[in-house]
């Protein structure tokens, strides 16, 4: 890469996020359900928990929580949204869109864009970065994201430990109304098959050990390094910085590689307690992070998807955040609010019981 | 399953818009287009906050047709602040924390689905509010 500097994705038209907001389901998995069914309880697990969504949820009903939270912060006429986009592996529909129910749900209908966004965990950004896209252009005064999973693991598998339910949306306007400013963005992506899901199979597979080098640490180095320098900027310019969570090891271990420290990844690091959640992953670290930045803090967002890819983002953090923040429930509140269950119910609520 | 009812109900089960009455204000949910006080037309829309009381309930283990996979579920009368009852589902909240009185709050949720090819129905209900903002 000889010219990052110009390649890095700017818009015509200074953008940020004017609202945002979260969603966790209130049921938590302990890991330790899942070794003491697979393994006796033998060996380390990956997470301590994850969310697992109730039998009346779905990517839909979570989806609309999370985005009226989001107008909620964000106090604007929904009519003045002309996108709303989601990103997700595990839409309810495989035909029809989630996001249309969810734009007739905020009262977005019907003068908007609408469409469903898929590249695995970051179907979310992507989505995002569309909307950036889209208001920075002049499209759209306001456009909506969403990144949200209700990510499927194959029973005994090692992904059934974080594979969870949870995500965010995120709320694209102009920048004199944001709570932080879209600095840059950058794409960095390849033809890479660690994980994928064909049509009609109920759960993904996974090129184990290749899900690491290959694939999550290429693809996270390639997009944090292309903007950081194209954005002449080190580890030691940011407060925060949020990274895809498959587990804990990955996020922490990418954050070092680029020079971050465990403090500044810790408050986006949600991982170890609500587990993997897919196309949210990433944004609702965001969301943990925004409700706790300060105006002028900086926040480097890294999102990853198998397949595979990464989009990093550059947010400066403005005054606007300390009048918006709570007037929507924080991310924190959804982690803490939980109701344990063991694996018996996650395989009810999961649908993992075959009756016929 | 009647596709096009459930299409018809979609803005009142997604969001809780109902009507108000130009004559003597009061709002009407579900909407029936005339007043039930006054009897005056009643065709403007009023979409209610969603903040309301628990009235009554029961907790239903023998589900009707379509609701079999979430028992046992409670249903209450919800008493909403603007005024109307609404029959809905409780949700998040186990039947021995339901009481009457309980303040509550809409969430857009999972109603039923016609087997696993058909329609997805999404609607109200109604959940113990314990977050903040």
């Amino acid at each position: 890469m000889n010219d990052t500097q110009n390649s890095l994705m700017k818009t015509d038209k200074p953008v940020g996020i004017v609202g945002y907001g979260a969603y966790v389901p209130r049921f938590r998995l302990p890991a330790s359900e899942v070794s003491k069914m697979w393994t006796g309880g033998t060996g380390g697990v990956p997470i301590q928990e994850k969310a697992v969504n109730g039998l009346d949820e779905d990517v839909v009903s979570m989806s609309i929580e999370a985005a009226r939270n989001a107008l909620n912060r964000a106090e604007i006429d929904p009519q003045l949204i002309r996108a709303v986009w989601v990103g997700s592996e595990s839409h309810p529909y495989a035909v029809k869109p989630t996001s249309t129910i969810v734009a007739e749900a905020i009262g977005a209908v019907p003068h908007t864009q609408a469409a469903d966004w898929e590249f695995a965990c970051k179907a979310g950004t992507e989505a995002m970065q569309a909307a950036i896209g889209f208001v920075g252009s002049g499209m759209a005064r306001y456009a909506l994201s969403i990144g949200m999973d209700t990510a499927q693991g194959r029973p005994g598998d090692a992904l059934e430990y974080t594979a969870a339910a949870g995500g965010a949306a995120i709320l694209i306007g102009s920048a004199a109304e944001a709570v932080a400013i879209i600095e840059a963005s950058y794409s960095f992506v390849t033809d890479t098959p660690d994980f994928w899901r064909r049509a009609h199979a109920q759960y993904p597979s996974h090129g184990d050990r290749f899900t690491g080098e290959p694939a999550y640490f290429k693809h996270i180095m390639g997009a944090a390094e292309a903007l950081l320098t194209g954005l002449e900027r080190t580890a030691a310019d940011y407060q925060w910085a949020i990274f895809h969570q498959p587990n804990a090891k990955f996020p922490e271990r990418a954050a070092e590689m680029l020079g971050f420290s465990k403090a500044q990844i810790q408050p986006g690091l949600l991982s170890p307690r609500i587990g993997n959640t897919y196309a949210g992953s990433a944004v609702i670290g965001l969301t943990a992070t925004l409700d706790i930045a300060q105006p002028g803090d900086l926040i480097l967002m890294v999102s990853y998807g198998s397949g595979a890819g990464s989009d990093a983002f550059s947010f400066r953090v403005t005054d606007h955040i300390l009048a918006v923040r709570d007037r929507a429930p924080k991310t924190e509140e959804y982690i803490t609010r939980r109701q344990l269950i063991d694996y018996a119910t996650y395989t009810r609520y999961r649908d993992k019981l075959k009756m016929a | 399953m009647e596709v096009s009812r459930h299409w018809r109900l979609r803005t009142q089960r997604y969001s809780l818009v109902g009507e108000i009455c130009p004559n003597c204000g009061v709002k009407l949910f579900p909407p029936r287009d005339v007043c039930l006080e006054c009897e005056a037309p009643a065709k403007e829309l009023f979409t209610f906050t969603g903040l309301g009381e628990v009235y009554s309930y029961t907790t239903i283990y023998d589900a009707p047709a379509g609701f079999e996979r979430y028992v046992p579920y409670t249903v209450a009368l919800v008493k909403l602040a603007e005024g109307p009852l609404v029959t809905a589902q409780l949700t998040d909240v186990a039947a021995e924390d339901v009481q009457m009185g309980m303040p509550v709050e809409m969430v857009t949720r999972k109603l039923t689905e016609d087997g696993p090819e058909g329609m997805i129905v999404y609607g109200y209900k109604f959940r113990p509010i314990s977050l903040t903002a």
